[in-house]
């Protein structure tokens, strides 16, 4: 037997990643963390002590059994590795490229006590990739019932929730109002951090799950989510329709040329392929010095994009400092390495335009951070005599988003006041067998929340209808084939364990 | 949803046309004042187009579309009986509210005159004192009106050079029938912005309510992108889901005017290429 681990005897450095160098990426759209190779995997996969805690479970959002796929990573049985993840996350290629896994499962990590913690995310990754490679799929059996369920929105929140209530045995429609789904996956986040390519191989998977994705289909003006609950059979719904509805400064000069939402900005840079204008009809008119207004994750991608479609100078322009920006730390590392000029401590307070109402100038103000606020972050308040002028021909707005009014507007969910639709703890909302989650609930939060609101939701649903909560199954200790019949372990099914009397022979 | 097929079209003048095209959940939830995003093909940008009629026996709905850049000239060129849109989405928008005003004149002017007709319907049905006021170039570009007699009290056509009905703008019309009338409750106008500004200052001497449909730059028509914000009083908007019809009397016109040519750089490259593009294909087919 193989001695123990032990944090001396484990490699000390955390695998690095290839990534390309910034003067290269910033000139195409391919991937900026090129993924693990074969050697880097089975290297990094050694740093796992498979501790008996396990505190980075308890610190995914939807539980992945992390020691157990690195163990078979170990191995060289990725295939195993595939199946443990997707007992549980259905999207592995995506979480390893996006979640913040330094808050996550990495942020617990016991390794991460003294040296750098396991690099969970990357190895994900590296094992989503290979599936989509290889073509594996793991489908679990599936006891069909008799219930319909629809799910509105086919961003993170509803392909997690439609994965686990088809696992049920429901039968799902996904709606989604663009002409492809995917969500904020698509249009939002840009290809050289998850290329389109990668949400549509995962978006296959759910297909073969017998997921249904209904695009075109704008609910709450086509039909809405009470003839869904009535003539149109849906034994439940659940609502993932984001947050939309992009927030504005009411600055003078917003509505001059050049200046955009982030969210219009990617949707026709990424979903709408501007950026190959005029082979795609959508313009794009990037800018050649760019100023965007924020510094979450939505500003450094706006940022990103405009770079790599030709802007020559583009500049962060945010009211507090680095410390307090929303975006994850290696996405401001990405975007510093990258060009970038962070202007931290400032704001805008006028755009100024030219005679053919374009955008020329921000005029801005230097802030200083005084008291802390309700949110618990220092109240930035400005320097007197600190204006000063950004001179830029394209202005993003990147300062986050209001709840969308659509389904406000059209059925009779209870919103709460700031027009996010209101759920009890369960996430139902007060329309009986209508569940929300993600954004529409809570605000512009991450992609990975959404997909654990969606689970959860999907969890409530599945109490609401009746229906054994399989997620007990495919969570339950993993995935020796020999324990498992049509993919659901034999405990769960009822078998018991006969043994038979040894036969003299 | 649909396979967003193309069961007839007509052709107005050499540059307008309507499609009809079968969506029979949509014609069941379509309501005057609405408008779907449609793409022709893959590579296609979405652009609005206001719903002009709907038939929910039938299943269709009926898009009007003036051939004036790439896209629209595309579908001209590619959209004939059979074919299929890549993408058709809607109603958008809030429904235009049909509300218990006795006396309505609706406006349309040029391609606004398609959009108008499902309102003028809807007036109709509601038991309204219907006047419309049509406004074209001259008579070659009159479309529709026979529809329109079906559904007014009173007509009247403008024209530009005065080939039919009267001479002049629709805001001359609009003159007239208040002249005519001192008990006009309301005035709806959908048309180009400087037509729905004129209209809004002709009837804002004599208070009436004067509603107008806006046609900004739109990507998602569903509220997430704010392409589409416009200025109503001091208070922004965004047309896709907070209208698209709106107070004509609080619109800032020039806003959205100055708003409306900010691609137009892009817009006339894109047109030019595809012209070449023609070109070049046509020579090589004969």
């Amino acid at each position: 037997m193989a001695k123990r681990k032990t944090i001396r005897t484990i490699p000390q450095a955390r695998t690095p990643m290839p990534e390309q160098a910034p003067e290269i990426r910033i000139t195409n759209f391919e991937e900026v963390a090129c993924g693990y190779r074969l050697e880097d995997a089975l290297l990094e996969a050694e740093r796992c002590l498979d501790c008996p805690d396990q505190p980075c479970v308890r610190g995914c959002p939807v539980g992945i059994a992390i020691p157990g796929f690195i163990r078979k990573i170990a191995e060289k049985n990725f295939h195993g590795a595939y199946d443990v993840i997707t007992d549980t996350n259905l999207l592995p290629s995506v979480c390893g490229r996006v979640c913040p896994q330094e808050s996550q499962c990495e942020g617990v990590c016991t390794v991460g006590e003294r040296l750098e913690p396991v690099a969970i995310g990357r190895l994900e990754r590296f094992i989503g990739d290979r599936a989509i490679a290889e073509g594996w799929t793991n489908l679990p059996y599936i006891e069909r019932n008799r219930h319909k369920v629809g799910i509105v929105g086919s961003g993170p929140a509803g392909m997690a929730c439609a994965a686990d209530i088809a696992k049920a045995g429901c039968e799902v429609t996904v709606f989604e109002a663009f002409q492809e789904p995917g969500g904020v996956l698509k249009y939002g986040i840009p290809d050289f951090r998850l290329p389109n390519s990668v949400v549509d191989a995962e978006i296959e998977k759910l297909r073969q799950l017998g997921i249904r994705f209904e695009c075109n289909t704008l609910v709450g003006r086509l039909f809405t989510l009470e003839q869904m609950m009535g003539e149109m059979g849906f034994s439940a719904v659940f609502v993932g329709t984001g947050a939309g509805y992009p927030s504005f400064m009411g600055i003078p000069g917003e509505s001059l040329g050049g200046v955009l939402s982030a969210n219009e900005w990617l949707t026709r840079c990424n979903l709408m392929h501007g950026r190959d204008f005029p082979a795609y009809d959508t313009p794009l008119q990037p800018g050649k010095h760019v100023a965007v207004i924020g510094a979450g994750n939505t500003a450094m991608d706006a940022m990103r994009v405009a770079l790599r479609v030709g802007a020559e100078k583009v500049t962060c322009v945010y009211r507090r400092s680095a410390a307090e920006a929303p975006a994850r730390a290696e996405e401001i590392h990405h975007a510093q390495q990258e060009g970038i000029d962070f202007q931290w401590l400032t704001s805008p307070v006028e755009l100024v335009g030219d005679e053919q109402h374009r955008v020329r100038a921000m005029r801005c103000e230097r802030m200083e951070l005084g008291e802390p606020d309700a949110s618990g972050r220092r109240r930035p308040v400005p320097v007197a005599g600190s204006a000063f002028e950004i001179e830029c021909d394209m202005v993003v707005f990147a300062i986050g988003t209001n709840a969308n009014p659509i389904l406000g507007q059209t059925s009779g969910l209870k919103l709460d006041k700031r027009g996010y639709i209101w759920t009890d703890d369960t996430l139902a909302t007060s329309i009986a067998g209508v569940f929300a989650g993600g954004d529409i609930v809570t605000g512009a939060a991450t992609v990975i929340q959404a997909m654990g609101a969606g689970r959860r939701a999907a969890r409530a649903m599945k109490a609401y209808l009746g229906l054994r909560d399989t997620d007990a199954v495919y969570l339950a200790a993993p995935t020796d084939p020999a324990e498992r019949l049509f993919g659901i372990p034999r405990r769960e099914r009822g078998f018991a364990r006969v043994h038979l009397p040894e036969t003299a022979s | 949803m649909s396979d967003f097929e193309i069961v007839a079209r007509s052709d107005f003048s050499d540059v307008t046309f309507s499609l009809e095209v079968r969506h029979p959940l949509m014609a069941r939830a379509a309501k005057p004042g609405q408008f779907v995003i449609v793409m022709e093909h893959e590579h296609g940008e979405r652009i609005p187009l206001t719903l002009a009629d709907f038939d929910r026996d039938k299943g269709t709905i009926t898009l009007v579309i003036q051939a004036v850049g790439k896209t629209t000239r595309e579908m001209q060129q590619n959209c004939r009986v059979g074919t299929r849109l890549h993408a058709l989405v809607g109603p958008m928008g809030i429904p235009s509210h049909i509300g218990a005003a006795k006396k309505v004149i609706c406006v349309g002017g040029g391609l606004g005159v398609a959009p108008i007709y499902p309102q003028a319907r809807a007036y109709k049905e509601s038991g309204a004192y219907v006047i419309g006021v049509l406004g074209f170039r001259n008579k070659g570009l009159v479309f529709w009106e026979d529809k329109f007699r079906a559904c007014c009290d009173e007509l009247i056509l403008c024209t530009d050079d005065g080939s039919a009905g009267i001479k002049g703008l629709v805001t001359e019309g609009i003159k007239q029938s208040i002249s005519a009338h001192a008990d006009i409750d309301e005035v709806v106008a959908i048309g180009p912005p400087i037509m729905m500004k004129g209209c809004a200052e002709a009837t804002r001497p004599f208070g009436i309510k004067t509603m107008v449909s806006l046609n900004p730059v739109m990507v998602d028509g569903t509220g997430m992108c704010g392409g589409c914000r416009v200025k109503i009083g001091e208070v922004i908007k965004f047309a896709c889901v907070d209208g698209p019809d709106f107070d004509g009397h609080l619109v800032d016109f020039d806003d959205l005017m100055a708003r409306l040519g900010r691609f137009r750089p892009t817009e006339k490259a894109a047109l030019e290429a595809w012209q070449e593009s023609c070109r070049l294909r046509g020579g090589a087919g004969h």
